[in-house]
């Protein structure tokens, strides 16, 4: 398509260098790269984003960036392989990373290691966490690049905790002294129901994630790196289910049933908890809307500590230019440079993707004036890839299933997990 | 409906509480987002009247996307659907209320399937025929799936059959065509029936989301739900007061043009002109 | 002749119906005999196959089985609080004007945001409900969290939606209808209960048959609130055909199959609203 230079080329000059001019304005013709992103955090990230090309454009005048705000990772997702099906996908986008394999066994995306040629690519690559590239890397090859991630963390009241007498400053570090802690913390009114909790870990929607902390805490992991491989029945795995549903059942610290994942910051800043499990992305939330002092701990360890990562990676899709492929990778790396990094962390509540971001001068000021901020990055060392597999959200939903059935005491734990595995093995059978 | 037949004493009584009720009932959630929107977000969960009023929240709701834009956007998209609607769904209506001919209940079937099938599945498909057509990202490609609705030809099918043959017949005999009588005597006595689905029509496609998300990609083309959805799909979390303060602000327009039309509904069958 | 005129009038809203409705619904019926196609492996014919992973699936039953407790309980009372409010506003009530918005709301706010406001009420503790349920000493409730009212809230959520929507047709057609029967009927001595058993009533029997039809049609398709609030949970408990196929279709990916379980809802409600509307439609008795 003809750019506003080409135009400018052919009005300027005329006769037979118009058409010269014209043919070598148009062979420089700007790459377009058009970009799906999820808004999925508060604040103004569209406007972000948009900051982001304008920037980027300006920098790179041959480039002409289009980023399109494509609603929530689920409808993300859904516009991006709708278009991708009609033949017209964007070049690039931000998925989920758990999306890598149903990206994969569409045929959609192309790995970035063909793209990636001098050393000091590979070094950019290699600048990314590990635990962020566990769910960015299958079969030998790099399929997405971390932007926007993130990982559960604790959350607690430092008040209620003076109030039971424990101290303020230090939250529990293990699962038996969480029980401990949410026993003192939890409190009942005349008629012996609860008013305060001690703790709570969300069970709607997505329950899978937070059950995988406990998972892994308990020194399993859920699936292996292939993703054709689900450990649901594990003794291990009924093992930290039975804790979850100790909390409620025995111990009487968690509210019983399923807590949405929606409403519990809300739970939290209305005082009905003590202690939540939630993702780094309410970091920035939590710290606007909490009216009492709080703080942000790693996970209780049980066997190790350890937490699932979570959110959005890069995408290169298929059917794309090596013009567009090459204009993109542009884009990503100059998105993921250190200095954007710790500002994108800073915005959104994301864990800045790289360690040398945490060295920038506005990130180091940034800890220096809220230390929680940097609690994500430490529990990172133990953090694993969050369950992905091949017909993925499918073999998740048989663990969700399985999970919301033990919590509301339809099953055992074993029962549960063994019933969740069965149908895991049916359904990745045919991807061995 | 008329007054003959209008309750009095106890019974009127009785009513007027059992109306009021369930209205306070339906408009429950409507109240709980002018409360909330109003409010700072600690007071979303706490009613306490002293609470200091704030439109902070309309502020951030209205700063996150490109509103106006999107606002004349979903004005076109829902005049032109509404426009479409009108004539296709009154000539489609007309013929299955009044004509004879032979496939006709299976025609009717046929559009009654519409019905049932239900847009999300569809969207792959039309989605494809779309970029065939080279109307991508454009406000029409929105509404066009829409246009031929099986609901109004439905509705209007009914109330089209309940107009009196001998008007029809009195009409005929004065020299009046087909569509002439359409004119004159079908469409003034469905009136209230048409700005009922008119109604419902601009409501639907207010609020419609997920096609138009889909179909577009630019700001030209997007209407105001697609800036609204920020609001409602977070990580973090159900934010109550800015979410209601994004309901409201995008459906004030309805809320208006309701309030406006609502009188409409009074007894439009004497104003027909028909004794 | 007449024939031709019916055609005539019929064929811009046939050009986009086939186009947008009947060309897509087939090829989701084609796309049902074959199998997912993915990446490097094109679709295979595969027969029946879908159906008859359809038949062995458990959630597929389970939702079927919801669905029909949803409608169920949802079209009835939908229907008779819908006459009601249409009766109610039709005359000279203290407060039309506020009442008419009242019943109108569930069809101007749109549902994504309004399943958020429900979520508030259902929510445990300091929820609406809870804590007017806590004023008289009961409470401790976690409704959308447990497998026996999860569902429950869901149909609370939706007749209020589908009162608020079918009440404006009727009140359409008690506005269409003439004020002079009711003033002969008065003439005859005819009590008011009278008056609408065998007058009113009747006139509303096309509306009726409309409403009708369109209820049973929405209580398989409408699941907005269900993305929002349950997400089918817990446990399947809230899980509804459609938003079963939505899950299949945009979750897991699986078009052949969500396909196949459309044709069997598309068959169900199909043969539903066929049978009602023939057996009603000879009832009805229109002018």
């Amino acid at each position: 398509m003809f750019s506003k230079s080409s135009a400018r080329a052919i009005n300027g000059s005329c006769g037979f260098l118009v058409a010269l001019v014209a043919a070598a304005a148009f062979a420089q013709a700007p790459v377009e790269v058009s970009f799906y992103y999820p808004v999925a955090v508060g604040g103004p990230i569209t406007k972000i984003i948009d900051g982001y090309a304008a920037d980027f454009e300006k920098e790179n005048p041959g480039i002409k960036l289009k980023p399109i705000y494509s609603g929530s990772y689920q409808d993300s997702i859904t516009k991006a392989l709708t278009a991708f099906k009609s033949g017209e996908p964007p070049v690039m986008s931000i998925l989920l990373s758990t999306d890598m394999f149903t990206l994969i066994d569409e045929d959609a995306i192309v790995p970035f290691d063909d793209l990636i040629r001098t050393s000091e690519d590979q070094a950019w690559l290699k600048s990314f966490y590990a635990a962020f590239m566990e769910n960015s890397r299958t079969g030998g090859k790099t399929w997405g690049i971390p932007f926007q991630r993130s990982t559960i963390v604790l959350y607690w009241n430092k008040e209620m905790f003076k109030d039971a007498g424990l101290d303020p400053n230090r939250a529990p570090a293990n699962w038996k002294e969480t029980v401990d802690y949410a026993q003192k913390l939890t409190k009942h009114d005349g008629s012996g129901r609860a008013t305060q909790w001690g703790v709570q870990i969300p069970s709607s929607g997505f329950p899978y994630w937070l059950f995988q902390a406990l998972a892994v805490e308990n020194g399993v992991q859920l699936m292996n790196d292939a993703g054709t491989q689900t450990y649901y029945d594990r003794p291990e795995v009924i093992e930290a289910l039975q804790y979850w549903v100790d909390l409620s059942r025995k111990y009487k610290v968690h509210p019983e049933g399923i807590v949405d994942w929606g409403t519990t910051p809300k739970d939290f800043f209305e005082k009905k908890m003590a202690m939540m499990w939630t993702t780094t992305g309410n970091l920035t939330n939590v710290k606007a809307n909490a009216k009492f002092d709080f703080g942000v701990a790693m996970l209780p360890a049980g066997k190790q500590r350890g937490s699932p990562t979570g959110g959005g990676n890069f995408y290169l899709f298929k059917k794309s230019t090596p013009a567009q492929r090459e204009a993109a990778l542009k884009f990503i790396k100059w998105a993921t440079s250190p200095q954007r990094a710790a500002q994108w962390g800073i915005d959104t509540g994301y864990v800045a993707v790289r360690a040398d971001a945490w060295d920038t001068p506005i990130m180091k000021q940034y800890v220096a004036g809220f230390p929680a901020a940097a609690v994500a990055r430490d529990q990172l060392p133990f953090a694993k890839a969050e369950l992905s597999t091949h017909d993925n959200q499918r073999v998740t939903k048989a663990l969700n299933d399985g999970l919301q059935a033990a919590l509301t005491g339809t099953k055992t734990p074993e029962q549960a997990m063994r019933d969740a595995q069965r149908e895991s093995e049916r359904l990745l059978r045919s991807y061995k | 409906m008329s007054h003959v037949y209008a309750s009095r004493g106890a019974v009127r009584g009785l009513e007027t509480m059992g109306a009021w009720l369930l209205g306070l009932l339906w408009i429950l959630p409507l109240a709980y987002a002018f409360w909330t929107a109003f409010h700072a977000s600690e007071y979303s969960t706490r009613f306490v009247l002293a609470a200091p009023l704030t439109l902070d929240n309309f502020v951030t709701a209205w700063n996150a996307a490109p509103f106006a834009r999107y606002f004349l956007n979903t004005v076109l998209l829902v005049a032109m659907v509404l426009a479409a609607q009108l004539v296709l769904v009154t000539l489609a209506a007309y013929a299955f209320a009044r004509y004879a001919f032979p496939g006709r209940g299976i025609l009717f079937a046929l559009v009654l399937v519409q019905l049932m099938v239900m847009p999300d599945v569809l969207i792959v498909e039309n989605y494809r025929t779309m970029t065939a057509l080279g109307l991508k990202d454009t406000i029409l490609a929105i509404g066009l799936p829409y246009m031929a609705s099986a609901f109004g030809i439905f509705l209007l099918r009914q109330t089209f059959k309940s107009v009196p043959r001998e008007l029809d017949e009195a009409a005929r005999m004065e020299g009046c065509t087909s569509l002439q009588v359409l004119w004159k005597v079908y469409v003034p006595l469905a009136r209230p029936v048409y700005l009922a689905y008119a109604l419902v029509s601009v409501s639907y496609h207010w609020n419609n989301f997920l096609w138009p998300l889909i179909i577009t990609n630019s700001v030209e083309s997007r209407p105001v739900t697609v800036g609204l959805q920020v609001f409602s799909a977070t990580d973090q979390g159900v934010d109550w007061s800015i979410i209601t303060a994004a309901t409201l602000l995008t459906t004030a327009p309805l809320l208006v043009a309701f309030l406006l039309f609502q009188r409409q509904f009074v007894a439009s069958f004497m104003r027909a002109g028909i004794k | 002749m007449q024939w031709v005129h019916a055609w005539l009038l019929m064929l811009p809203a046939a050009i986009l119906l086939a186009l947008f409705t009947h060309y897509p619904a087939i090829a989701t019926l084609w796309h049902s005999f074959f199998t997912t196609p993915k990446g490097g492996r094109p679709a295979q014919f595969a027969g029946f196959d879908n159906y008859q992973q359809l038949a062995q699936d458990p959630v597929f039953w389970q939702s079927l089985t919801n669905n029909l407790w949803y409608a169920l309980g949802t079209i009835p009372v939908s229907i008779a609080l819908a006459m009601l409010m249409a009766v109610w506003v039709s005359k000279n009530i203290a407060g039309r004007s506020f009442l008419r918005l009242a019943y109108f709301t569930p069809t101007i706010l749109p549902m994504i945001a309004v399943a958020n406001i429900w979520l508030f009420f259902f929510t445990p503790e300091y929820g609406l409900l809870e804590k007017l349920l806590g004023a008289f000493g009961s409470g401790g409730h976690n409704w959308l969290g447990s497998k026996n009212t999860a569902l429950g809230c869901l149909m609370v959520v939706t007749v209020w939606k589908e009162a608020g929507f079918f009440m404006i047709f009727y009140l359409a057609a008690l506005q269409s209808m003439s004020p002079h029967l009711a003033d002969a009927a008065a003439i005859e001595g005819a009590s008011r209960w009278y008056f609408f058993r065998r007058v009113t009533f009747p006139l509303l029997m096309p509306t009726t048959l409309f409403v009708f039809v369109n209820a049973v049609i929405n209580a398989f398709r409408l699941v907005d609130h269900v993305v929002v609030m349950t997400r089918g949970g817990p446990d399947n408990a809230t899980e509804l055909l459609l938003f079963y196929i939505y899950e299949i279709g945009f979750r897991f990916w699986d078009s052949a199959y969500a396909a196949a379980l459309t044709i069997v809802l598309l068959a169900l409600l199909g043969l539903v609203a066929v049978l009602q509307f023939l057996f009603l439609e000879r009832k009805v008795h229109y002018q």
